[in-house]
């Protein structure tokens, strides 16, 4: 026994020296995406496809880890993303091997590493509260804006003694909640709660949180929009819940029909799973619709009436390009319908990773929470608590979000400047980068009225489906490495935010720097001439 | 009227069972009182900069630069950062994709991760793999996403040692899984016995429980023991033997306050006891910039560090801490400060040390690195309980906290029990409306059946302890005296 343990063993150090393409997560990731015409449980069938070449000895292999934590995928940060680094690495020593000389990552809402500029004002309030020092000093007024060291003195005091480097409370500082509160009631004209507040590091923890809380077992269902960001898809299979899917309807610009939500909450029902809450992402990711207010009311009382708690996801608040299209908070909408506190269980989750701030890195965010028992919130809080506190330059950042500088303060007018130059910059590269695609062959799509993403469909000639099933890989996936290779330009394939089985998409931010889509544009186009000519059926 | 979308009836019951008391009952009737302008001194949470502790300037000089980097173009910011600060804002800078406010690899920064590398490898003088490292937002996100990797369902259990600290229990119950516990010998010192271990492991097996992993402490939370290296040899070959990965929460490796037993990684012991351990016992090992003298609670920063785990099982951890994007950028950058501190020569060595000597005579470390003045307090502190005939209290060796038994007599645990309190959690109470002294009951961490504890750090400043002792005393005889009796008082 103690020779084969040792066997093993060496055959893992050899694995680790070798460092072998994931070859099988590779095909279990393709056959994911390749077609699903099941999402409620196509991930099950996995846990039995995973028996691999691990050593069976050691007590955490593949074969012995958490089967949730094999089911999720998360191709925001999947394997183009992944062949994408490495062709980026490859093109700092074998320069002229590539038809390009940059990468350019068109994969995920992070704008900051596509140049975009934080807010002045927040950043100098955060370097004051990072390094409270500065405060005393005069020199200071030389290099910061009065109301900036105002603001920190202000948030300072909010901070039980100023400890910038404590714990918090586990639901965020009740100071910089005030604020948020207070932020929300300016925005929807109803009040706020700060003890409604829950800080977060970014919002994706929020949302697990709640997964945690709604799904006991795969009997749980919660309505996703597909296609759908997949921190939804995950955190489902994570918490060991079933995904209960809804079709956007893509001809009629990814409406939310309630007709379809009745639909598919029966037919999970017949399948035995008790669907617990409906997510909405709104504006939508990856698929830019702005909800109406009208269609809104719809959903809350379709969720008043089903008894299902709705998430919603609102963290691309300020992302509105379209003068027809404005921005409604779900908790105003249930508000202006008279809806209560005991009518109807809403959770909100707002992020300072969007928006014109971009702040991704920070990793702050708060979720609002509403029409719960105590009792429940209590348990809300106890799961909190176990993780201490989010941290607290990303909770004063989400607190500078919803109380940015007012008319008449010193940086108001630089602030504002900055605010509308991305806010208006973002909105042409939508229009420009959507033009452009609505110009290629057997390609539409749909205006981004708000959010940071375009989701055209391809509509892909059989042979390159055939090719691409040749190639034993999805044929949104094969189009996207494709034309990673031939452009340097990451995209995800729509298989990695689910679609209507037999459509294929892929979604592509807008947030390279202006003067950069020109190029962009071309090089798209071209390649998509190319790849025509080369599959056209 | 409409169903109710989630009521307490319907939650997960695994919410429902955990328990985290560091933050439970007792904290919020302190901050209840706290509200109401009661005095409160806060022992209940190792969270020194709110107990007054002021940070390190360097690190802060740094950040602050990262969060404004235009300062960096402006000709005046030589007037308050010298310049190693300004060099080591652009060289973290240099190390992110859109500073700190672009997501970073959901591993963290690979130039951070380097420095973390380093760092070990300096310590242990093992070599340290990068790709092995995993920054995350604070020690407990790593634990989180470790066990959620492990724990399938609640056939699957982990060996945690009680008294334990209770982000574990918490964590284990929220994934679903089995907590095996094996107990800490209080009148050993809080000693980890092996035989111990073979008895928790044997007794889970009996009842269909696959333990999979092994939890140590070290320092110990909340019992402030250190292992030996004879001791973590033991484990490792045990942890081997049983097939067990080793789970090192080393988060207080700056925190010894003796000089019998320094700090000494698993990782280095295990390397140092070569083939086959060194190539077949897993292990992870968890850090981070709260503790030590550093004590950064706020900012969430970790690390992780995996030992021969298999590079596929690496990928899945990877996927999984991808979802949540990244960890904070500037904990992450704290972190490469923390692992690479200003080094003679620099302009700012010579304040750094200047503070961290000051922290160490008011809260730490002498110059040597030892904690001289939070030896004495920990020494007044186990003295003072001492001193109480119905308490008895190990001394702290390490970490941040004192863990008093208390001899409850039956008078009070009759009253605790018409209260529905837990008897310990009684004495708290009572102790933090006399006094305004929050601890944390020892029913939070576990303890044996019928055996009463509580928690206090031993961080309030050195010249308030006589009188938080003297509070404490007096609260301690009116207690014995009102439910005092002469039957004498619970036994272990």
């Amino acid at each position: 026994m103690r020779r084969f343990v040792i066997g093993q063993a060496k055959n893992l150090i050899d694995q680790t020296r070798r460092r072998p393409r994931p070859h099988h997560n590779n095909i279990r990731l393709l056959s994911l995406l390749a077609s699903d015409p099941t999402p409620v449980s196509s991930s099950r069938f996995f846990s039995d496809m995973t028996g691999s070449d691990s050593p069976s000895s050691l007590p955490v292999t593949l074969d012995s880890i958490n089967p949730n934590v094999l089911k999720c995928e998360y191709a925001v940060r999947g394997e183009i993303v992944n062949i994408a680094q490495k062709l980026q690495d490859d093109l700092k020593i074998n320069k002229d091997a590539y038809p390009f000389d940059e990468i350019i990552y068109c994969n995920i809402g992070n704008p900051q590493s596509l140049s975009q500029q934080p807010i002045t004002f927040f950043r100098e309030v955060l370097a004051l509260c990072s390094h409270t020092a500065l405060l005393d000093r005069d020199e200071t007024h030389a290099l910061f804006s009065a109301d900036s060291i105002a603001r920190a003195w202000k948030i300072l005091d909010q901070i039980p003694g100023k400890a910038t480097g404590a714990y918090s409370h586990s639901q965020g500082i009740k100071g910089l909640r005030d604020a948020i509160a207070a932020g929300i009631e300016a925005r929807d004209g109803f009040p706020a709660d700060p003890n409604d507040i829950f800080m977060t590091d970014g919002a994706s923890p929020g949302v697990h949180m709640m997964m945690q809380l709604l799904i006991s077992s795969e009997k749980d269902g919660i309505l996703c929009p597909i296609p759908q960001y997949p921190l939804y898809s995950a955190s489902i299979a994570l918490h060991g819940g079933s995904l209960v899917p809804y079709y956007l309807d893509e001809a009629s610009g990814w409406v939310l029909e309630i007709s379809e939500l009745k639909k598919q909450l029966e037919d999970a029902k017949s399948k035995g799973i008790t669907v617990r809450a409906l997510a909405v992402i709104n504006p939508g990711n990856p698929t830019g619709q702005v909800l109406s207010e009208e269609n809104q009311r719809d959903i809350v009382d379709f969720c008043k009436k089903e008894g299902l708690v709705l998430l919603a996801d609102e963290v691309y608040q300020e992302n509105v390009y379209v003068p027809d299209k404005k921005f409604h908070s779900f908790k105003k909408v249930a508000r202006s319908m008279g809806y209560g506190e005991k009518d109807i269980s809403l959770v909100s989750f707002q992020s300072i990773s969007k928006g014109y701030y971009g702040e991704c890195g920070k990793r702050g965010g708060y979720m609002e929470v509403t029409g719960f028992t105590s009792d429940v919130r209590e348990q809300i809080y106890k799961v909190a608590s176990v993780n201490l506190c989010s941290n607290i330059s990303g909770q004063i950042l989400a607190s500078l979000v919803m109380s940015p500088p007012k008319p008449g303060d010193e940086s108001y007018e630089s602030y504002i400047a900055e605010k509308e130059g991305i806010l208006s910059s973002m909105a042409r590269r939508a229009k420009t980068l959507e033009e452009a695609l609505n110009k290629l062959e057997g390609i539409t799509c749909n205006r981004a009225e708000g959010a940071m993403y375009l989701f055209p469909c391809i509509n892909l000639p059989k042979k390159a489906i055939a090719a691409a099933e040749a190639a034993k890989t999805a044929p949104d996936t094969f189009y996207c490495k494709r034309l990673l290779n031939a452009t340097g330009i990451v995209v995800v394939p729509g298989s990695g935010f689910r679609q209507v089985p037999g459509t294929w998409h892929f979604r592509c931010t807008i947030l390279p720097q202006e003067d950069k889509i020109p190029a962009i544009v071309n090089r798209l186009t071209e390649f998509h001439k190319s790849f025509m000519d080369e599959f056209r059926d | 009227m409409s169903l109710k979308a989630l009521d307490y009836e319907t939650l997960n019951e695994n919410v429902k069972n955990c328990q985290y008391a560091v933050r439970g009952e007792l904290y919020l009737r302190a901050s209840e009182l706290q509200k109401e302008g009661k005095k409160i001194i806060f022992t209940n949470v190792g969270n020194p900069h709110a107990l007054g502790q002021k940070p390190l300037t360097f690190p802060r000089q740094v950040v602050a630069l990262c969060q404004a980097p235009f300062l960096l173009d402006n000709p005046n910011v030589g007037m308050i950062f010298p310049a190693d600060a300004i060099a080591r804002a652009k060289h973290y800078l240099s190390l992110t994709s859109g500073g700190l406010g672009a997501y970073s690899d959901s591993r963290g920064l690979p130039g951070v991760r380097k420095e973390v590398a380093e760092f070990i490898q300096r310590r242990d003088g093992y070599p340290s793999d990068p790709e092995l490292i995993f920054l995350t937002d604070g020690a407990s996100k790593g634990v989180m996403q470790i066990l959620n990797c492990i724990i399938r369902d609640q056939k699957d259990g982990i060996l945690v040692p009680v008294p334990q600290y209770p982000l574990y229990s918490a964590t284990i119950s929220l994934l679903g899984g089995t907590l095996v516990p094996y107990y800490l010998e209080e009148t050993d010192n809080w000693g980890l016995d092996v035989n111990n271990l073979r008895q928790s492991v044997a007794q889970a097996r009996s009842q269909g429980i696959t333990v999979r992993a092994m939890v140590i402490i070290n320092p110990g939370n909340p019992t402030g023991q250190c292992l030996s290296e004879a001791n973590l040899r033991e484990i490792l070959k045990f942890c081997c033997d049983e097939r067990l990965v080793l789970l090192g929460d080393e988060v207080y490796q700056q925190n010894i306050y003796q000089d019998e037993r320094p700090f000494i990684s698993s990782k280095k012991v295990l390397m140092d006891m070569g083939e086959p351990l060194s190539k077949e016992v897993q292990l992870i090992s968890f850090h981070t910039v709260s503790k030590g003298y550093w004590g950064e609670c706020g900012q969430r920063g970790g690390y992780f560090e995996m030992t021969n785990i298999p590079p596929r099982t690496v990928e899945e951890i990877y996927k999984v801490a991808s979802i949540a994007l990244s960890p904070n950028v500037s904990a992450q950058i704290f972190m490469g400060l923390m692992v690479s501190p200003p080094k003679p020569g620099d302009i700012s060595y010579d304040q750094f040390v200047r503070e961290r000597i000051k922290i160490s005579q008011k809260r730490y470390f002498n110059s040597k690195g030892i904690l001289e003045s939070l030896r004495r307090r920990a020494r007044i502190m186990t003295d003072g309980f001492n001193s109480c005939k119905n308490l008895v209290c190990n001394f702290t060796e390490g970490a941040m906290y004192s863990f008093p038994q208390i001899k409850l007599p039956p008078k009070a645990i009759q009253a605790a029990k018409q209260a529905g309190k837990v008897p310990d959690v009684f004495y708290c109470l009572k102790l933090l409306e006399a006094t305004g002294i929050s601890t944390v009951p020892g029913s939070g961490f576990g303890q044996k059946e019928g055996v009463f504890h509580l928690r206090t750090t031993i961080l309030p400043a050195e010249e308030e302890m006589p009188e938080i002792m003297e509070s404490f005393k007096k609260f301690n005889d009116e207690f014995m005296f009102q439910y005092g009796d002469n039957f004498g008082y619970s036994r272990m």
